[in-house]
């Protein structure tokens, strides 16, 4: 296995006294597809949120693509114009048309031109199926749609990790596949992904991995086939028994 | 199986859409309402015959002087508005220079209307005009004492000139400045919130004639011998510092509106502190808190007539100087005055209201259907 793109060693973050991640220890491999589920308060957002450093950990190290997460502001920026992230709330600007959405960081911090961003943008749309939204505020567009341009955002910056915080947990039943349709077919193309989800369904059909975590520490990792047919912990157990249909 | 198909749409009942509908539920639901709408399009009768009786029935349009407005039965004196329009524009401004002042305001109107029409283009060009080069013209426009222009002291300037040139230099240095104050009083460096925080609880918390006064009597005072400048300069920075502090606060309110998502979607796109805030934050912010600008705005404009307080006449100032007049001594013409003062002031403030209301409406993004 070549080196891994994400490496997280003896991570442990508080807030205020509170210790939401202990001892975290994680490698992620290039093109690796990683799947995190566990209850709710359980450090798994918090988690994928210390990659791009929305969230600051306070003990051990986290080194991205080379460069360690520690405060400096170049390193920062160099990380984050490599990870996309993708939020639950969509996090879209309203004030934006769903195009200006899309070219805001290839334009401004990536000093691309507006044509050359425009072009980006439409081509990704193109793949997130919503390339006749372009002009349109997100306010005129139903939740899945705006997930999608939410993923196009992302993917303009041709980030080469992708975070998804729980992306189709704000959405109606109807619109979930629509947002997971999008996904699978991204992490077929290979990119690395780390997902926060309780979509059972789709860490069997992409995951590389499934993560288990239950306060603040990693219960249980193991591929999906294993992990859902034969977890070894109890823990792992309750929770699956609770998430997956009777 | 059997195939389900929508009903189609039916039209509402007649009476409940259209005038008839409108009337129906809003005018005359129960009988208290008609019989509050009944007392109400009375009294709206009564105002508006006492209203146009003083102002147009009873009231005298022509005359030389107080003779014309003392009917037995008399109205509005207009000749009186009429005879000092001049001093209301201008103030003690010399005749022969008022051009100039026609100049400064015309050339301010081609600028600012193209400026206020969203569909009009080149916006940068047009800011430029307005906030680099305008400035400067108007002021040697107004001054004079160069390229052959006599110059006018400024203690001579009044009316609306002196009010506009308060209220727009205060309008267009306290947005920017306010901006500044709200991001610093939100910033995560103690020391410039400290000052910031300061700043705007000591101007807020003194009254502007307090503020106007410290500017023109205390001022020199700390200033070494020799050094002076003019008392309307003076004013100007003491109204733009003022005003600045309130619309630290109205901008801080739509700063706290926007949800803690939006800084971190921003940060997830690689977007500093500055390119976050000029694109993201303030773009939505403002638009947020338009209400809460223009109403301070509006607050300023009419804030202006304090300035009579340190010896500048503004138009309000030089209305009531003016009703010292003894030629147009007569009982209506202070009523006049203060009517004639209150349209003007009500005209500007009017415009700046419903362009308000226009720019939200212009902003909004959450139109079902652009």
């Amino acid at each position: 296995m070549s080196d891994p793109v994400i490496r997280i060693s003896k991570m442990n973050k508080w807030f205020g006294n509170f210790h939401v991640l202990r001892d975290i220890d994680l490698d992620v491999a290039a093109g690796e597809k990683i799947v995190i589920c566990g209850p709710s308060g359980s450090g798994k957002s918090t988690l994928i949120r210390c990659i791009n450093r929305l969230e600051i950990h306070q003990q051990g190290e986290i080194i991205v693509e080379g460069m360690t997460l520690d405060g400096s502001l170049k390193n920062l920026e160099e990380i984050r114009s490599n990870v996309g992230m993708v939020f639950q709330q969509f996090n879209l600007f309203p004030h934006m048309t769903v195009l200006e959405n899309c070219t805001l960081s290839p334009i401004w911090v990536q000093g691309k031109s507006q044509a050359e961003a425009e072009k980006l943008a439409r081509e990704l749309l193109e793949r997130v199926r919503i390339p006749d939204q372009a002009e349109k505020y997100p306010g005129q567009l139903s939740g899945g749609q705006q997930q999608r341009v939410a993923i196009a955002r992302a993917l303009c910056m041709n980030p080469r990790i992708m975070l998804f915080d729980e992306p189709t947990s704000a959405l109606d039943p109807e619109m979930i596949k629509e947002v997971l349709d999008v996904m699978v077919e991204l992490a077929n193309e290979g990119m690395t992904m780390l997902c926060v989800t309780h979509e059972m369904g789709f860490a069997r059909q992409v995951a590389d991995r499934v993560i288990f975590m239950d306060e603040g520490e990693i219960v249980e990792e193991n591929a999906p086939e294993a992990f859902f047919s034969n977890p070894e912990n109890e823990r792992t157990k309750l929770f699956l028994s609770q998430v997956l249909p009777h | 199986m059997t195939s389900w198909t929508p009903t189609p749409p039916r039209p509402a009942p007649a009476n409940t859409v259209g005038f008839v509908g409108w009337a129906r539920e809003n005018l005359f639901a129960t009988k208290l309402d008609t019989l509050l709408t009944v007392i109400a399009i009375g009294i709206i009768l009564y105002i508006t015959e006492v209203v146009f009786g003083w102002a147009i029935l009873d009231a005298s349009f022509s005359g030389d002087d107080r003779t014309a407005c003392l009917k037995p039965v008399q109205g509005a004196c207009w000749p009186f508005i009429e005879a000092k329009f001049g001093q209301f524009i201008y103030g003690r401004y010399p005749e022969a220079e008022r051009w100039r002042v026609d100049m400064v305001f015309l050339s301010g109107l081609v600028g600012l209307i193209p400026m206020l029409m969203p569909s009009v283009g080149h916006k940068r060009a047009n800011l430029f005009f307005l906030l680099g080069f305008y400035p400067i013209f108007a002021f040697i426009m107004l001054t004079g004492g160069v390229l052959g222009l006599e110059a006018v002291d400024t203690t001579d300037w009044g009316g609306l000139l002196v009010t506009l040139v308060v209220a727009v230099t205060g309008i267009v240095a306290s947005l920017p400045l306010g901006i500044l104050l709200a991001l610093g009083r939100r910033s995560e460096l103690p020391i410039v919130r400290a000052l910031c925080i300061g700043f705007i609880e000591i101007f807020r918390g003194v009254p502007l004639i307090t503020v106007l006064f410290m500017a023109s009597v205390m001022l020199p005072l700390f200033l070494p011998d020799g050094v002076n400048f003019d008392k309307l300069v003076r004013c100007l920075i003491g109204v733009a510092l003022f005003s600045s502090a309130y619309m630290a606060e109205v901008v801080r309110g739509g700063l706290q509106a926007i949800p803690k998502g939006q800084y971190e979607a921003a940060a997830a796109l690689g977007l500093g502190y500055w390119k976050t805030t000029r694109l993201i934050v303030l773009p939505q912010a403002l638009k947020l808190v338009i209400p809460g600008i223009v109403n301070t705005f509006i607050g300023l404009f009419k804030d202006t007539t304090l300035v009579l307080i340190v010896g500048l006449f503004d138009l309000l100032g030089i209305v009531q100087l003016h009703f010292t007049d003894a030629s147009w001594a007569t009982p209506e013409t202070h009523v006049t005055g203060y009517v004639f003062a209150a349209g003007v002031f009500w005209l500007f403030c009017f415009a700046m209201s419903r362009y308000s209301i226009f720019m939200e409406n212009h902003l909004s993004t959450d139109r079902t259907s652009s």
